[in-house]
Order: C-alpha cells, then structure tokens, then sequence
C-alpha cells in the first residue's frame, strides 16, 4: 500500500502547479518558489467564483510553467520525428490540455501552506528547490520539489514537480508514451486523445 | 524457511544477476529499476484485470470507503495504528535480509512498545521513548535491493500494480515471511484464525481507499491513460523504495531534460 499513499500525495500536490500570482517572481529559485506558493494562498482564500479563480490562474500559470518545455518533454523521443506543422499542432494541443487538466482540480483546495526549504543546483540550467506542504488535520505532510529550469536566470520558470520522489512530468511522458505505442506509434492518436481531453 | 529461501534462490537465477552494494551498485540499482525500462511483458491482459480492478473498486471498495469516512475519527485513527504495526512483522526481517540491523532493532522496539504499552499499537508510545518511526520494507524490495531486476509489470486482481519481482516477494510474505500471516492463517493457534488476518487485509485496504477518495478521482479524470499514469506512479515509487534514498535526484534521469531548450 506505500506506493499508493505516495500516489495520493503526488495527486494531492499535483494541483497546486498552478497557483502562481501574477505579480513578478523573485529571480532566485527558493525565493521564486516561495512567493509563488504565498500568493496562491491568497488566490485560494480569495472569495471569488470558481471560474474567475480558473481564469486567474490560467493566466498566472502561462508566466510562471514552461508549459513547451514541458510539453516536449513529455513527447521524449517522438518529439523527433515530428514535422514542424506537427510541432506546431502538439504545442498547441499540449498547451491547452496542461491548462485544462489543472485548473479542474482546483476549487478543492483552500489555503495551502508551503515551507521552501533549501534549493540544490544541479547544472546552470537546473535548481531543485525543496519545500514541504504542511499537514492539517486531513492531509499529512507532503514533500515537493520543483525543478527550475534557470537558463535565464532573470526568468526562472517551473519544469516539474516532484511530489514525495513522484515526477509529474515523468509520468506525464509515460502516458503519452503509452498512447502512441498502443497506437503502431501514431502520434495522431496522441493528437486525437488530447482534442478529445480539451473538447471533453 | 527453507521454502522462502528456495524461491529467493530460483528467483535471482530467473532475473538478473546481482550487483554489489558500492556506489557502482547504487547507480546499477538505480538504473535496472527506471520505470521506462519495465517490461509491460502481458499488457492486454494486464488493462483487463486494471479494468476488472476498477469495476471492483467502483461496486465494493469505494461505497465501502465512503461508509468508512463516518466511523469517528479517532477509530480510524486507530484502527490506521494498529496496522501499521503489524506491517513490522514483515518490515523487521526484511531489515535483516538487508543487513539493516539498524533499523531492524529500532522497528522490534517499536513493535514490542507499542504492542504492549501502546495497546496493540493503536498508540505510539515508542516513538516519545526515542524510537521514531522508519520505511516500511517488504520482500519485493529487498529482492530489488540484492540485485534482482523488476521483471515484468503486472497488474494482479484485487491488489493491484505489481512486478514479476513483486510478486515474488508476496509469495514470500504467503510462504512464511509474514508472521501475522503464520498466526493467522497457516498455523491454528488458540489466539488468532483466518478470520483475523482478511479482516486486517480488507480494512487496510478500506482505510486507505477512503482517504484518498478525492485524489483518485482527480488523477483518473485528468488523466488520458489512467493506466499508464499508475503504471509509472507504482514504478517510480519501488525505484526511490529499493533505493532507499532520500535524495530525489538519485532516481532522475536528466539526459532527456538537457535537450530542450525553451528560452
């Protein structure tokens, strides 16, 4: 059952990758990390609709994710095969899919609150910030890292989280991976599982 | 005992050759166990006992979980202790079998202290007397830990995301590994019989389910294979298990990161 409790905490955090305020950002990765989890404390707290909290976020998440990054990450090694039309059409797809499968989860959470605890720099493209989500009285405490990609360090932007050991954006490849394979390697099938994500 | 050791035996000839304990090692570890190296050997039939699983989960396991949500919380509290004490019964040898004495004499002082002084572990007392709690171990790991590779994916009926490695080390736990299973279900004691020991199965399993109602609803509604997101959570967790490593960076694999370039 341990890997399970594991998978909860993943999905618990999961979400908050998109609490970010649309204020700028410290350009050192813990500070960076640390006014982004504030400030969406406040968003949460905020008495707003649910839709404008969405709206709000999407928003704030565009400025703070590298959602391409990502997104050709998690193509792994089809990302190489793709045309440029191609490219263009998953930049697109993956783009609004990210923003889409966030925000659903949102509304549930209310005033988390996140300790940065220490960063460790792994080249001059990356720092791993680690901080810990703060147990209440329904959640335990959950560890999360957050990979941030500092190539330039005036505009660090958020690659991965790392919840309890668990890749967001590990997983993420995986089940993209997983699609095209039980397709003959279509990456239309890709495409067309996303279109139908969005649409739904 | 001897049963145990046989299948240990025939299981690493079966899987891949051990590695040393060196820092060498720990990358090799680290390696044969990365998630995109498993073998989904028999995925058909593995997306049809995950789909059997969820029918299961959506007729039996989640009403149940939800009825569970209004037992007062201090019960299930509890009832959360007293379970995770007996998973000591399984933790302790397998410290052994790692050569952990460490941890293992910590998890007997635990289990004796809070087994008597703690009421069958329904309270912590060992904790306050300095002896805090440690990871859970289980036969599966400590094959991984001597070498062994995952072997294919699985996906078992009822219990779930599993390797061929995996699989082995619950036989082992079946075959004599597990002590609350000897009292329990292979040996007729005066104290304890079968009833005891499913009871425990399926209320930790219905414990933990109704904790985590929401989560599983959130990652299978955002999810386009909710297969294949399980399949790497179950994966990605047993590599940082056999590993034993705190340090998240140990089980990475940065070589894909390096090659984009966004800004």
């Amino acid at each position: 059952m341990n890997w399970r409790k594991s998978l909860i905490k993943f999905s618990l955090v999961f979400s908050f990758i998109f609490l970010f305020a649309e204020k700028s950002f410290s350009t050192e990765p813990t500070k960076f990390i640390q006014t982004l989890v504030d400030e969406a404390s406040k968003i949460l707290v905020n008495n707003s609709s649910k839709e404008d909290k969405i709206n709000k976020l999407k928003s704030i998440a565009t400025k703070s994710v590298d959602i391409r990054g990502i997104g050709l990450y998690t193509l792994g090694s089809h990302r190489k095969n793709l045309t440029e039309n191609q490219k263009k059409e998953y930049n697109e797809l993956f783009r609004e899919y990210f923003l889409k499968s966030f925000s659903s989860r949102l509304s549930d959470y209310t005033d988390p609150k996140i300790n940065v605890i220490s960063q460790e720099k792994l080249s001059e493209k990356y720092t791993i910030v680690s901080s810990i989500l703060i147990a209440t009285t329904k959640t335990p405490e959950v560890k999360i890292d957050w990979r941030v990609y500092t190539k330039n360090p005036e505009k660090p932007l958020i690659r991965d989280l790392i919840i309890e050991g668990l890749s967001l954006a590990r997983t993420q490849k995986e089940e993209f991976n997983s699609v095209i394979q039980s397709n003959d390697g279509d990456i239309n099938s890709l495409f067309l599982n996303l279109r139908n994500f969005i649409n739904n | 005992m001897r049963k145990i050791t046989l299948i240990l035996f025939i299981s690493i000839m079966f899987f891949n050759a051990p590695v040393s304990a060196g820092t060498d090692g720990e990358i090799s570890l680290s390696k044969k166990n990365q998630p995109e190296k498993v073998k989904d050997c028999f995925e058909k039939l593995n997306r049809g006992i995950f789909a059997f699983n969820q029918a299961l989960d959506d007729a039996i396991f989640e009403p149940l979980a939800r009825g569970y949500r209004h037992i007062p919380s201090p019960i299930r509290s509890g009832a959360s202790n007293v379970l995770n004490n007996l998973s000591n019964l399984v933790t302790i040898p397998n410290n052994l079998l790692q050569g952990n004495l460490g941890n293992a004499g910590v998890n007997g002082a635990r289990f004796v202290l809070n087994s008597t002084v703690g009421v069958l572990g329904i309270f912590d007392p060992a904790a306050a007397l300095g002896f805090e709690k440690r990871d859970k171990e289980d036969y599966g790991q400590t094959l991984g830990r001597w070498g062994m590779g995952p072997g294919c994916y699985l996906v078992l009926p009822i219990l779930g995301p599993s390797t061929a490695r995996d699989a082995v080390g619950s036989a082992a736990s079946l075959l004599g590994g597990d002590p609350w299973y000897n009292v329990t279900v292979r040996n007729d004691t005066q104290y304890f019989n079968e009833a005891d020991y499913y009871f425990s199965r399926i209320t930790n399993g219905v414990d933990f389910r109704a904790k985590n109602i929401e989560s599983f609803e959130n990652l299978e509604e955002n999810s386009i294979d909710f297969y294949a997101s399980i399949r790497s959570l179950y994966l990605q967790d047993r590599q940082l298990k056999i590993l034993n490593s705190e340090k998240i960076t140990d089980t990475m694999d940065d070589s894909d990161w390096e090659e984009i370039e966004t800004n």
